[in-house]
């Protein structure tokens, strides 16, 4: 008895030495170590700006201990002020389109061009609608420009050779929560789809097979092998779009859209709000809107593995 | 790894979808197909249109009058565009080396399972997957207290890791490397540091031409550090040049202005709109040519980071 307790003693100390390979492991992972303390770390910290009246001038660590406390004076200010509504409602708004749209399209030409007859066309099909993820959004704006501008845009040319008149564009936000949706349905889906159909072309066969020899058609496949076994990956990328609803992507919202003041009530979002008000300077608000942003997309994505993890533990990521 | 798939077996020709809906679905691809990569042309077209004729008729889908005009003036006047694409080629050649040796080295590591500091260094790597300071105390760390304001770093480092990136290098060590390679490097009194930089690396090619490429796309097409941390137009990339030349034609024929030339007989005679146009095609030109052949390392590494690690 005495002796095994000895052994374990004695094993517990071996697993625990620190040895020489241990240094060198330490060694190699410090640069990537440093990168992280500097570039992600310290910013965590930083976060306490959006309880402080920070003010800029001079070194920042002076600045965050010598400003005042104002508690949640930044927050009430920016949830008093009249854009807050607006702003909230396109961040989430957008977002659970986007998610909707962002999976269910994505799963379904996946499904599709999986089912086509020649290889040859999916694979040409595929490397054509892979093309737009490429694009920054500055080139994307630019395309956007070639298409929509008020005088030259070939839109307008079109709507004028057909006897309408030309619209502008850029002043008219009834049109732009579409545009908004398609252009980043466009951008994404090649993308999406080769997520999917990476894993609907590494399926085991042999489930096809029992099925073929069952009888089953390609639709009843489809809707029996195909579909549950990609649920995985569909509600990996569902945690991920979810813990991300309170960010939104800054280059749609705010390259493609030239920052038109036109387009504010349909276009800002809480990263475009943030980003003009760190250029004006007025920090208050944006780091507490920052702030809002941290902790609560770091709920969300905790609440949405937690419940994914209660109604199916195989799925959940953490 | 040894399960066929239905596609290796050929399975897939014995049970197809009939003619009739082969054929819709070709239709559709088609026409998909064609709404992404129309959008390019017309920017090429564009860029190849003469100056005049933009002035006159607008943007058209093809060319009203061919004219190269807009790239001999590149070639000719455009140094602020030579620096810029100088400076997007630097950027992206030293982010991608350093980003996949900060990104491989930590992968490596993780992927030890002996290793003492494992499990702090996971979570050092983890916690920014799902919390972060945010845009503006990132900003005033890189700009006060890091100094990054207006250097070429501000365009490098901030994009170099991401841990997403490192669970990939992670999980392909773990699943790829036998244990007893680096087990016998080890007896034969290797260092840690050679087994890693003599034996896994140049092993782990796929693995790094997946991280490369990701990293490669995210420099070339990054406009956002500029915007932020970049005011000296020395410092523009390609991307910054044209968010720049997007919201004032003009800023090109300035800046050749402050080269001697007068800028009253510059904003005349350039090509203002097919040069916008044509700094664009100059950006998605290698990305363009390049991707086709990198699609099936990008497809194989989204694979790897769909594996739960």
């Amino acid at each position: 008895m005495s002796s095994k307790t000895e052994q374990q003693d004695k094993r517990k100390r071996l697993r625990s030495r620190w040895r020489k390979q241990d240094t060198e492991l330490t060694l190699l992972a410090l640069p990537t170590t440093i990168w992280y303390i500097l570039f992600c770390f310290l910013p965590m910290f930083g976060i306490i700006i959006a309880f402080k009246n920070f003010r800029i001038s001079g070194g920042f660590l002076s600045n965050v201990f010598n400003s005042p406390w104002v508690g949640f004076k930044n927050f009430e200010f920016l949830f008093k002020s009249n854009d807050a509504w607006i702003i909230i409602r396109n961040t989430i708004g957008y977002n659970i389109i986007f998610i909707v749209s962002g999976i269910v399209l994505p799963v379904l030409f996946a499904i599709m061009i999986g089912l086509l007859h020649s290889r040859k066309a999916s694979k040409v099909y595929q490397t054509m609608m892979f093309l737009p993820y490429f694009l920054s959004w500055v080139v994307v704006s630019a395309v956007g420009w070639a298409f929509l501008s008020f005088d030259k845009g070939i839109v307008n040319q079109m709507l004028v050779s057909m006897g309408s008149d030309p619209v502008n564009w850029y002043m008219a936000p009834e049109y732009w929560p579409y545009l908004l949706v398609f252009l980043n349905i466009w951008k994404g889906l090649g993308y999406g789809m080769v997520i999917y159909l990476a894993t609907i072309t590494s399926l085991d066969s042999t489930y096809y097979e029992a099925a073929v020899i069952d009888g089953a058609s390609i639709w009843q496949q489809t809707r029996f092998i195909t579909l549950p076994m990609l649920k995985l990956v569909i509600v990996m990328m569902f945690i991920l779009a979810v813990g991300r609803i309170f960010y939104t992507d800054f280059g749609l919202f705010y390259q493609v859209t030239r920052d038109s003041n036109s387009l504010f009530n349909v276009s800002t979002t809480i990263d475009v709000m943030v980003y003009k008000q760190l250029k004006t300077a007025t920090v208050g608000m944006a780091s507490a809107a920052a702030f809002v942003q941290s902790v609560l997309g770091c709920a969300t994505i905790l609440t949405a593995n937690w419940i994914v993890r209660k109604i199916d533990p195989d799925s959940a990521m953490m | 790894m040894a399960t066929r798939t239905a596609y290796e077996t050929g399975l897939e020709k014995f049970n197809r979808t009939n003619k009739v809906v082969n054929i819709f679905f070709n239709l559709i691809f088609i026409i998909l197909a064609l709404i992404c990569v129309i959008p390019v042309v017309v920017v090429l077209s564009i860029s190849f249109s003469s100056e005049a004729s933009i002035r006159e008729t607008g943007y058209h889908l093809l060319p009203v009058a061919l004219s190269g005009e807009a790239y001999t003036y590149i070639v000719k006047q455009g140094a602020m565009i030579l620096r810029a694409l100088g400076v997007s080629a630097l950027v992206t050649v030293a982010g991608t080396v350093l980003g996949v040796f900060l990104t491989t080295s930590m992968g490596y590591v993780l992927s030890r399972p002996a290793y003492k500091l494992k499990g702090f260094l996971t979570w050092v790597v983890f916690i920014p997957m799902v919390f972060n300071g945010g845009l503006v105390s990132s900003y005033f760390i890189n700009t006060n207290l890091l100094g990054l304001k207006d250097s070429i770093w501000s365009l490098i480092l901030p994009l170099a890791v991401s841990s997403f990136n490192v669970i990939i290098c992670k999980t392909f060590f773990k699943s790829t490397i036998p244990d007893g390679l680096i087990e016998s490097a080890e007896i034969d009194g290797a260092s840690q540091l050679r087994i890693f930089f003599s034996i896994i690396l140049p092993i782990s090619l796929p693995v790094i031409a997946t991280i490369g490429l990701f990293l490669c796309f995210a420099y070339w097409n990054d406009w956002f550090q500029s915007m932020l941390y970049i005011d000296n137009q020395n410092l523009y990339s390609l991307q910054a040049l044209l968010n720049s030349l997007m919201s004032n034609v003009d800023a090109l024929a300035k800046n050749a202005a402050s080269m001697g030339v007068s800028y009253a007989v510059l904003v005349t005679t350039m090509p203002k709109e097919s040069a916008r146009m044509a700094v664009a095609i100059l950006i998605v030109l290698p990305v363009a040519f390049a991707y086709p052949f990198f699609q099936k390392y990008f497809i194989s590494g989204l694979t790897i980071g769909a594996v739960k690690g």
